[in-house]
């Protein structure tokens, strides 16, 4: 019998057999963690060694400054602060401060290797899984002690395997296809499975839509969701970063739980109503819904294809609404410079401004008020998610947020532009 | 290993945004997360946490990996939760914090807010008012050797002195 990518992956991690629903200890090629979990996992550091820290492997270990960016108040400046020194003081290779991009972008774009272990302090750390990495989040503590040892416990997830069939039609994204997913199996069906996505053609679902899919991953509460590397994963690979990677890919005679295909071509325009990420509808459904603010961005559909989609429907109009625009990275908004897509935003009445997951935790920079109608393109639409409990968040792909922005309503762009 | 308390009911999908909202997580003080625990669904729950047992539904502390949900329920003073699955991360994190995490798939359907519920974490074996025996998963593994150790903190420290 053949081996999934889970069991491929983890039996190389592990260096031994593994079957799912064993509790193995795995090594991990990257940890991580960003300012907001970052002084966490410092704080249980000391308490583990006291000032006597002991990384286990510099390499291995990136930080990424997100979540408090730019500082909102003096406790953010003092997170920051203390991280900074940290890194200083263990002469952190890879750090990067504010500006620089969100964490699971800069894995992306930097760091992560098809076939890796990837383990950081953040949720959405399924995103790598675009690349076919097994990556997932875990708390401060877990991550804390992999930071010392370099080594975790994980329990073999089962295998389930999604095909992805045909072509999208126009303005349906990524986005669409894991809501798609989460309308059909709902949120909780794929706790302790690892999804393995197969495209079949590979050109039809290009890197930007996978990470997207990847990083809803956790939303379906999967413990993994990987693309099984192909020729996209390659070229991305290629032109990031200058080489070819090598590959791990499932046996052809793989077993798995269960499987499904999604037909690309069937998939509409979808949103998740509030306030549950499986509460998905088409835009039909929700037809003419009133919106006060669009949120533009985040580790879901804060990348170049995201603008792209964006300018398209935004250009020589003006927003009804407020508008945040967040790129995902300092690369992707720059990208996003030479392409115009950020002066079209701009000309268009939106806020543009630099990597930040702000309005998306309801952190800052662009909090919502009781009462208040928003369409995001981030990944949660919990009660209370983005600021005031009493809001009210549409989850959406690129296409329905941009178009709710200028014309103040939640409808498909389709006779528009 | 025994615990028990009165039951506090909650539904399926308890999110970790609804458990400890975003603007809490700057601090890990279990004194001042204890205080908002709940908040956004019931400001007052943690006046209503001492010494209860959370029963809940499917995938409880679904989420963000903010290790200050499970402190927050510790912290209140939950003596355990018990649910009919929970998301990964949060139970890993509970375990972490040295909170029993019980998977009881039917519970829901078997108390009520108020009854009384005394788990063997080991065995799975609970009572319900003294009265009716149902089985639960026992925490077995890794994870009862880190929630026995009284969390990673103490368990890490436990194997190098080991």
């Amino acid at each position: 019998m053949g081996k999934s990518l889970t069991e491929k992956i983890l039996e190389r991690a592990s260096s031994k057999a593994v079957s799912p629903g064993d509790v193995i200890e795995i090594g991990v090629d990257i940890v991580a963690f960003h300012d907001l979990t970052g002084y966490h996992v410092i704080e249980v550091l000391e308490k583990a060694s006291g000032s006597n820290i002991k990384i286990h492997n510099i390499d291995s270990l990136v930080v990424a400054f997100d979540h408090l960016v730019p500082p909102p108040d003096v406790r953010s400046a003092e997170i920051q602060h203390d991280i900074r020194l940290f890194a200083k003081r263990h002469s952190l290779k890879n750090f990067h401060d504010v500006g620089y991009g969100i964490l699971h972008q800069v894995l992306l774009e930097r760091y992560v290797l098809p076939g890796q272990v990837v383990m950081a302090a953040d949720s959405h750390t399924t995103t790598s899984g675009a690349l076919g990495a097994f990556a997932q989040g875990l708390g401060a503590s877990d991550i804390a002690a992999i930071v010392l040892t370099g080594r975790t416990w994980v329990t073999v997830p089962q295998p389930f395997k999604i095909r992805l069939a045909g072509t999208l039609r126009r303005w349906v994204t990524g986005k669409e296809v894991a809501l798609e997913v989460l309308r059909v199996f709902k949120a909780d069906y794929f706790n302790g499975m690892a999804i393995e996505v197969f495209v079949e053609d590979p050109g039809a679902f290009p890197m930007d839509f996978r990470a997207t899919v990847a990083n809803m991953g956790i939303e379906m509460n999967a413990d993994v969701l990987m693309f099984v590397p192909d020729a996209e994963t390659i070229g991305y690979v290629k032109s990031e970063r200058g080489f070819e990677p090598k590959v791990t890919t499932p046996d052809s005679d793989a077993r798995y739980v269960d499987e499904y295909t999604v037909e690309l071509d069937k998939v509409e325009l979808l949103v998740s109503a509030p306030h549950s990420v499986d509460n998905v509808k088409s835009v039909r459904e929700v037809w003419g819904t009133e919106v006060d603010y669009v949120f533009i961005g985040s580790c879901t559909n804060g990348r170049v294809s995201d603008f792209e989609i964006a300018a398209k429907i935004m250009k020589g109009k003006k927003v009804k609404t407020r508008c945040i625009a967040i790129p995902a990275s300092w690369s992707v908004f720059r990208k996003c410079m030479k392409l115009g897509y950020i002066q079209t935003l701009v000309e268009a009445g939106c806020v543009v401004t630099y990597s930040t997951c702000g309005p998306c935790i309801g952190g800052h920079f662009g909090i919502a008020a009781p009462g208040e109608t928003i369409v995001s393109t981030s990944n949660r639409n919990f009660i209370g998610r983005m600021g005031s409990p009493q809001a009210k968040i549409y989850l959406a792909g690129p296409a329905t947020a941009a178009i709710a922005a200028v014309t103040g309503k939640i409808v498909e762009p389709g006779d528009l532009v | 290993m025994i615990v028990e308390g009165r039951v506090v009911k909650l539904g399926d999908k308890i999110d970790t945004d609804v458990i400890i909202p975003a603007k809490h997580l700057k601090y890990t003080n279990p004194e001042y997360l204890a205080q908002h625990v709940f908040e956004p669904i019931d400001p007052e729950f943690h006046k209503k946490a001492k010494g209860a047992v959370i029963v809940a539904g499917k995938v409880f502390g679904m989420g963000s990996s903010r290790e200050q949900a499970a402190i927050a329920i510790k912290a209140a003073g939950i003596k355990a939760v018990v649910a009919e699955s929970f998301a990964r991360i949060f139970y890993r994190n509970a375990i972490n914090n040295g909170l029993p995490v019980v998977v009881c798939p039917g519970i829901s359907g078997e108390v009520g807010e108020g009854d009384l519920l005394r788990i063997n974490i080991e065995t799975g074996e609970t009572v319900i008012n003294d009265t009716k025996k149902i089985m639960c998963k026992p925490i077995t593994g890794m994870a009862l050797e880190i929630l026995k150790a009284g969390g990673l903190l103490e368990y890490l420290k436990k194997l190098k002195n080991s």
